[in-house]
């Protein structure tokens, strides 16, 4: 791989206007401030299900979000918020969903983990581990079908490295030459279990790529030049030569892997999660890169920082103030063809309630 | 009208669909430069190429989830399983990706995709290559689920499967592959969701999916001959959606029904349509609603034993007269 002195001399990162980093900056506290309310209304009782927050993981998404044009895509896991966020997504659609609200991106129906935007090229938000590596492949695929310069970036957890459908999923990236990025966050824990405890190969996750014939990198992921650096060289390759790359970025989640994880302060120390904060915590470098380059100062940093919270504030009224969905919606976005009384909707029956 | 294989009328549906469509292509096992498995796609590589017919790995779970993906972008991928049993180590991207996604985004995203390939017992291959799974899937809201039992319906719904803008599961069958029936020249579709007539009858409605169809044809023929008994005989072709019209008219016709599947009992396809006939028509009933199905242990691999336990005329003549 290419090695720069400093990721911020990277053609890519040299090309910055201040707006734009001023921009990264805000969207990661969008996204912290996001994560830490919908953690306050969870534990109020408001929401369902799991929530996976993405706290800690914040320049990961923003940074790789930032480098795609008009023919990239991506698709992640559960941990989704991040990434929705980072690609344009409704704020305030994103937190009704999670209020289980008819205002919610998916009209209440799909969650947490289930957060989508076609029109934004983010195909989801997947909750079964491993289950959107196949799928990143046939966006790649199919991106390959159509003609088009372009590339799917599909991210994982360290957890789902052991499944399956993942090392099908290099296989066939590989053997028939796809423009898919695997960007395995690697946050430390598959859930509670560490990588010592998961993965016989003890080396970089990444490095199994070499059992495909794949290249791949790890790097930190708390600094989003680095981020950008490192993830352009891959998006090259799949733009220009058509060849996968899979990419460890190595990150943190300061909460457990889902805010109904009962071990979550069991298995590693509240100083280890401290050390983090302290030292690698994205927000922090990227808001001390800003100074230090004169683009802002304290307060300024400060103002974005409550803009954001008053922003999901915002989100949290929108969706208390939203309905429900309504029954019917039981039955609707389950057939295409049904729910636009197509002919081919005409005959037969589709749903048994009695 | 020419008389063709069960075989051909798919390979001649595929054909003039990638032929209609540029986003139409094949995906699976074998497909490509082997012919096919059971060559159902034979002579199509040659024909249309890399592009358009897609040779992968033995890796069901990683080829079906890229049909997925690429019907993401609006291509309309006919995934090949060289056998519906191998679809139980894709379940995970049947059932969640191909089945609920659309639900779970809201209905932002729809899935143009076929997956098809045999699903069937009576090949002596044992239980492991056996299975016919379409009350699991068809059991799945947001999977269509078609069984054709003719070469005219398998080249229809074929068709019809395609051009759908939801996942469709094709389920056929090894043993009829090879079988002949009148199919046209001219293009014709057969829509999901309506079941055929596929003999008249007065005394007692058999109702049967795919090769229990044919089954139970031989059966209707032998209890006229040998019965007085006047059998219709309805093929469902379609699982869901599912001809729920056709059905209530003949058995109000007829009083009776069985029905006749080739796969296992328990929450089999016969048991949901049990309990329609006796939800919707109790009235008309004049006697139980039979079923016929596997018999209920895995499929079993000794040949004679096996023909023993797939459903055949006999068992179900016996029903029937049981009922009548």
């Amino acid at each position: 791989m290419e090695t720069l002195a400093h990721p911020a001399d990277a053609a890519i990162n040299r090309r910055l206007t201040k707006e734009e980093k001023i921009r990264f900056l805000r969207e990661m506290f969008r996204i912290r401030r996001f994560e830490q309310t919908s953690l306050k209304y969870y534990n109020l009782g408001k929401m369902g299900g799991f929530l996976h927050l993405y706290s800690g993981q914040e320049a990961v998404a923003i940074g790789t979000v930032s480098l795609l044009g008009e023919n990239d895509h991506l698709v992640t896991a559960y941990r989704d918020h991040g990434h929705a966020l980072a690609v344009g997504m409704d704020m305030k659609a994103c937190m009704a969903e999670l209020f289980g609200k008819a205002t919610g991106c998916s009209k209440g129906k799909g969650g947490s983990m289930h957060f989508f935007a076609p029109d934004k090229k983010f195909w989801g938000g997947h909750g079964i581990v491993g289950g959107q590596t196949p799928l990143g492949l046939g966006l790649a695929f199919g991106l390959k079908y159509k003609g088009l310069r372009g590339c799917c970036l599909c991210y994982l957890g360290d957890g789902a490295v052991n499944q399956g459908t993942f090392h099908e999923s290099l296989n066939v990236a590989a053997l028939f030459k796809l423009p898919v990025i695997y960007i395995i966050e690697n946050n430390g824990y598959s859930m509670g279990t560490s990588q010592k405890r998961s993965s016989s190969f003890q080396e970089a996750l990444a490095k199994r790529a070499e059992g495909y014939d794949m290249v791949w990198d790890v790097f930190k992921g708390e600094d989003v030049y680095e981020v950008r650096a490192k993830t352009q060289i891959a998006i090259d390759r799949a733009h220009n030569d058509s060849e996968p790359t899979l990419l460890e970025i190595q990150t943190y989640r300061y909460y457990g892997h889902s805010v109904a994880d009962a071990n979550a302060k069991k298995y590693r120390t509240p100083e280890e999660i401290e050390r983090y904060k302290a030292n690698h915590d994205p927000i922090r470098i990227w808001s001390r890169r800003l100074m230090e380059e004169g683009i802002l100062t304290e307060t300024q940093i400060e103002n974005i920082d409550v803009e954001a919270k008053e922003e999901t504030n915002d989100a949290v009224k929108f969706a208390e103030g939203s309905p429900f969905p309504s029954e019917d919606e039981i039955l609707s976005d389950v057939y295409w063809e049904v729910d636009h009384q197509t002919d081919a909707a005409k005959y037969g029956r589709y749903f048994f309630n009695s | 009208m020419p008389l063709i294989t069960y075989r051909e009328a798919l390979k001649n549906a595929l054909s003039e669909e990638i032929e209609r469509d540029e986003n139409v292509f094949i995906l699976g096992e074998e497909v490509a430069q082997y012919n096919g498995a059971y060559k159902v796609t034979e002579g199509l590589w040659k024909k249309y190429g890399d592009k358009r017919v897609v040779d992968t790995p033995i890796s069901e779970a990683g080829f079906i989830g890229m049909g997925i993906g690429a019907a993401m972008l609006g291509l309309r991928p006919v995934i090949e399983l060289m056998f519906w049993s191998f679809a139980y180590v894709g379940f995970d991207q049947i059932v969640n990706n191909a089945g609920c996604v659309r639900y779970m985004s809201g209905g932002l995203v729809n899935l143009p995709l076929v997956i098809r390939g045999p699903a069937n017992g009576g090949t002596n291959v044992g239980a492991t290559h056996s299975h016919t799974p379409e009350n699991l899937l068809a059991t799945t809201p947001g999977l269509k689920v078609v069984t054709p039992a003719t070469a005219y319906d398998a080249k229809g719904l074929m068709k019809t499967a395609i051009r759908d803008n939801d996942p469709v599961m094709v389920m056929e069958n090894t043993l009829l592959y090879g079988e002949k029936w009148e199919v046209p020249d001219e293009e014709y579709l057969v829509p999901l969701g309506v079941a055929d007539v596929k003999r008249q009858g007065n005394d007692i409605t058999l109702i049967a999916h795919g090769r229990a169809v044919i089954t139970c044809l031989k059966a209707a023929e032998l209890l006229a001959a040998e019965h007085k008994i006047s059998a219709e005989v309805i093929d469902l072709r379609s699982i869901r959606p599912l001809d729920e019209g056709t059905l209530l008219d003949s058995v109000r016709k007829t009083h009776r029904a069985v029905v006749v599947e080739e796969n296992k009992p328990f929450c089999g396809v016969g048991a949901q349509i049990a309990s329609t006939l006796q939800e919707a028509i109790f009235d008309e009933l004049d006697a139980p609603v039979g079923r016929v199905s596997s018999l209920d242990g895995p499929a079993i691999y000794s040949p004679p034993l096996e023909k023993k336990q797939l459903p055949d005329a006999a068992r179900v003549i016996a029903k029937v007269l049981d009922l009548c």
